[in-house]
């Protein structure tokens, strides 16, 4: 019987009746007494030297109150990278300065070097045509392997070189991996591009800022999945402005994945030109510019060999990829090609020796950065590619060789040869439950089925781990993160029951106001509806590190517990205060606080009150109010696991490829909502099964991104996918953190590329057409036709 | 500056726009009803679908003067007499058919507005009818569920949400 409250009930979302009457409030539909609007002037070449910048006529037009240039802001700070990576050689990351708006030269389509502050948008629009900027065009550089040529165009001239860094992961297990593969009985090669795309958030980045100059003080609504660390970062590294002198408020937000984790020069430029003019300034990004200017995703080239013995075993993964950073490094560019892709290459497997390089290169395009599951998607992509070729050259089924190499249920704790240590996992289990799922003894009728409509079918599967729940800070801090990556959350029990809890989560459509009271409402024995989640306002929540990395329940959702703990202590202390009885000797269960061996109790309710009314308090033993903070810092990463199977339909004639059926067996260890959890998975695997199949960001030689509308782009849409089989009954709880929880947000983006690639594979060799080994994504019509016909 | 009126949500209203002024624009800004998102510059995402004289239209595709005279509902005219949820709005909700509320708007209306032309949608009308809304959070799969189920099928063979 599934329960109807309380953890592991599919609580109906509280968020979603704002949402559903048009009454929720996103960043640009708050409006500001006096308020003005900003537009970028931005770069229209991908890469040049300004010479000059005329504002002379703009400055003088109707409405318009200030033009910025680059020069006001040659004196603050730049936005940072997040994380130092080292080169194999020792040597510190390149790691150019990124300023507010171009200064001096503009480096890719996009970058903005002006911006018109007006009474209206569309004065302020007309205005930043009538700024004169003469931009001397130079060459520009877009492919990567082009960027790291000798005599090559540079990005960024002071630093002598496209090349940020040459990691190598674990440099000393090299030799032996090499070795390895050297001596092993089979290798299987595979060149591969895991393709650039945009993260594309329904909802455009946007910004309003506002000062009071009676008092200093700064607010800036913005589109962010972390607050506290936009603060931090505009306050620490770009504009000075003291921490308790700006307030960050991120209210709805509509979807990130990734791309609002960022601080962007936007901000810094809104809460700048309020303080100059004294009014509140508003931005919105249209959707081209968020295409322009938004960090994108992926955008690795990567050559991947598999050792394996003649029976399958694995012996080696090597992986040499260049990652593309785009023309600046954003926040966290520096750790997702490497410390969340080169970690998790030793996959759901036992395999003994791995060792990857990431070259990570400056081209005239735009940042590149996190996008749903952030290194772990390159990783999975490139292993589950290779074991798939590699399966059907030495004739083994692609489950049975996976099953094979699968680290095993008694080997955990498991050290993974790329240096992890998985506490928890059962992927056999997985597999079994996938081929329940897929009725794997009917493919071959369906295949004839198809086969008899002219259409040949294919099935492909993988399975995959990530790692989540990011981070722990002294793991995090030996590897070069600049920050510390623990959460925090504060509950407050007001005097009549009711609950508020403060957390640095930040839900942009995770429905964290409806499964952490869910969490809170079991501990405590109340109704989940009293609880209130307060969360994207850095002037009411504790200073936790945002959403991101499947880490809100894992990290924050542990904080909660935590402090929901000592709420727990500190009514044990008031009860026995009330019960006359010692504190050991109180007990808590379902919202009771009873004194053990008696029948002597007092309930929740009766000691939140009594702690707002303490007029007979022992106050030296126990201080009045009911509110406790925890910051959580995990011991681990946690690690979701999968086994993914899709079944493709491709028109030999066409070349199109119809994704028919899909299924994903994930273990998320514990599960709160199952619902929401479900729904994560669906939303993952669309954005999965876009960039197998349709989603393509593309630059000309000449650095003009070419696909930047929904004109261009192409989202998966809702005649694009089928409905997906989804199954979390596998559960293997994370040991570390106090729900076994593991998170579930990236892993259907993570899982599902490769199975539609292997599906498309398997299509055409049953087609006969065995030529074809491998097709980049995306499968476009266009692509697996000239696949077929070459 | 050009004089427009027309019915929103059963209220009269009226103003000064622009000639260049989006319907979108004069719903979000000029009568600040936000509940109509803006999610792209080329009429492709669907956010913005209003219902004006009763189809569903992307009012940014319309000049806010070509709706003179018109009756326009948006989202935040949608519901029942008593201030509930209507039984598209109310399955969207069951079926767990939104995650961060962006795009919700534009599928309320357009969902709406299918059930009105085809009382009982197939999964591949609905499909087809949602081609020019675009949903970055769901996969699509609760929304498809949730429409059929408004319209009064059995969704239960459909996979669990």
């Amino acid at each position: 019987m599934p329960k109807d409250h309380g953890v592991g009930a599919s609580s109906a979302r509280r968020e979603d009746v704002r949402f559903l009457t048009g009454r929720g409030k996103y960043t640009d539909d708050i409006a500001l007494q006096g308020q003005t609007h900003a537009v970028f002037v931005r770069s229209q070449v991908a890469n040049g030297v300004i010479t000059s910048i005329d504002t002379t006529e703009a400055a003088a037009m109707p409405g318009v109150l200030a033009v910025f240039t680059g020069a006001d802001f040659a004196d603050v700070g730049g936005n940072p990278a997040g994380w130092q990576i080292n080169s194999r050689d020792g040597e510190p990351m390149k790691e150019p300065k990124r300023p507010v708006l171009a200064h001096g030269k503009v480096r890719h389509v996009g970058d903005a070097y002006a911006a018109v502050i007006a009474e209206t948008e569309e004065q302020a629009r007309d205005a930043a045509e009538a700024i004169v900027a003469e931009i001397e065009e130079q060459p520009a550089v877009v492919d990567m392997g082009k960027a790291l040529e000798d005599g090559s165009p540079l990005v960024h001239d002071e630093i002598g070189t496209n090349q940020c860094f040459d990691w190598g992961w674990i440099e000393d297990n090299r030799a032996a991996t090499d070795a390895a593969i050297k001596a092993a009985p089979h290798v299987t090669t595979l060149e591969l591009v895991n393709n650039r795309l945009v993260p594309n958030a329904m909802e455009p980045r946007a910004s309003m800022a506002d000062y009071d100059p009676g008092t200093g003080d700064y607010t800036l609504y913005t589109t962010s999945q972390n607050p506290h660390l936009t603060r931090l970062l505009i306050s620490a590294f770009v504009l000075g402005i003291p921490e308790n002198k700006l307030k960050v408020v991120a209210p709805d937000v509509g979807g990130g994945f990734g791309s609002k984790i960022y601080h962007y020069g936007e901000e810094a430029l809104v809460l700048a030109a309020a303080k100059k003019i004294g009014r509140p300034v508003r931005w919105t990004a249209s959707r081209s510019e968020s295409f322009l200017s938004d960090a994108h995703g992926r955008d690795h080239v990567t050559k991947i060999e598999l050792a394996c013995e003649e029976d399958g075993t694995f012996i080696a993964f090597r992986t040499e990829t260049m990652a593309n950073v785009g023309a600046y490094l954003s926040n966290f560019s520096t750790a997702t090609p490497t410390f969340l892709h080169g970690t998790l290459m030793a996959g759901n497997y036992a395999v003994p020796n791995v060792y990857v390089n990431v070259k990570a290169v400056f081209t005239n395009t735009a940042p590149v950065d996190a996008y749903r599951g952030a290194g772990r998607p390159e990783a999975t992509y490139s292993l589950e590619r290779v074991i798939d070729m590699a399966a059907r050259e030495l004739g083994i089924d692609p489950l049975e060789i996976r099953r094979r190499n699968f680290v095993q249920p008694d080997q955990f704790p498991f050290t993974s040869a790329a240096g992890l240590e998985y506490d928890t996992g059962d992927y056999g289990a997985l597999v079994d439950t996938l081929e329940e799922m897929i009725d794997r003894d009917g493919f071959e009728a369906r295949r004839r089925d198809s086969a008899a409509r002219g259409k040949l079918r294919g099935l492909g599967v993988n399975t995959y781990i990530e790692a989540c729940g990011i981070a722990p800070s002294n793991l995090v801090g030996v590897l070069g993160a600049r920050v510390g990556l623990y959460d925090a959350a504060t509950v407050r029990v007001n005097a009549t029951g009711n609950i508020a809890v403060m957390v640095g989560a930040h839900s942009h459509g995770q429905g964290h106001e409806t499964a952490f009271p869910q969490v809170v409402a079991d501990m405590l024995g109340v109704d989940e509806n009293s609880i209130e989640i307060v969360h994207g306002d850095t002037s009411k929540i504790p200073f936790g590190m945002g959403t991101y990395g499947s880490r809100s329940l894992a990290v924050c959702g542990s904080a909660v517990v935590r402090a929901t703990d000592k709420i727990i202590t500190k009514g044990k202390k008031i009860a026995a205060h009330m019960l006359e009885a010692a504190e050991a000797d109180i007990e808590f269960t379902d919202g009771q606080f009873s004194v053990a061996g008696t029948d002597k109790s007092v309930g929740f309710g009766d000691v939140a009150l009594k702690a707002y009314i303490p007029h007979d308090f022992p106050l030296e033993e126990v201080e009045p109010g009911l509110e406790e903070t925890a910051f959580y810092d995990p011991a681990n990463f946690t690690y979701p696991s999968g086994a993914y199977a899709c079944e493709v339909e491709v028109d030999p004639e066409t070349g199109k490829v119809t994704v028919d059926r899909f299924a994903a067996a994930d273990d998320f260890g514990n599960v709160i909502n199952p619902m929401i959890v479900t729904g994560q998975v669906h939303g993952g695997l669309a954005q999965g099964i876009g960039q197998a199949l349709l989603e393509q960001t593309t630059y000309d030689s000449e650095g003009q991104l070419i696909s930047a509308s929904y004109m261009d782009y192409a989202m998966p849409r809702a005649d694009d996918l089928p409905f997906y089989e989804v199954d979390h009954s596998c559960q293997t709880p994370c040991t570390h953190n106090p729900l076994g929880v593991k998170g579930c947000g990236e892993a259907g983006a993570i899982g599902s590329p490769p199975s539609v690639v292997n599906a498309v594979i398997d299509a055409l060799h049953a087609g006969g057409h065995t030529h074809v080994t491998h097709i980049d994504m995306p499968l476009t019509p266009a692509r697996v036709w000239s696949a077929i016909n070459s | 500056m050009t004089q427009v009126a027309m019915t929103v949500n059963g209220k009269s209203v009226s103003g000064e726009v622009e000639g260049r002024t989006l319907l979108s624009d004069y719903l979000r800004e000029d009568l600040r009803l936000t509940g109509t998102h803006v999610g792209c510059d080329t009429s492709q995402c669907g956010a913005c679908v209003v219902h004006v004289d009763g189809k569903a239209v992307k009012a940014c595709t319309m000049f806010a003067a070509e709706a003179e005279g018109a009756q326009v509902t948006t989202i935040e005219g949608m519901g029942t007499a008593d201030g509930g949820l209507t039984a598209v709005q109310q399955a969207f909700q069951d079926h767990h058919g939104l995650q961060c509320g962006f795009c919700t708007p534009g599928m309320v209306m357009t969902a709406a507005a299918l059930l009105e032309e085809t009382p009982k949608p197939t999964e591949a009308e609905i499909r087809d009818y949602l081609e020019g809304n675009i949903c970055r959070c769901t996969g699509y799969h609760n929304i498809v569920k949730a429409i059929m189920a408004a319209s009064g099928q059995d969704v239960s063979a459909v996979a669990a949400e």
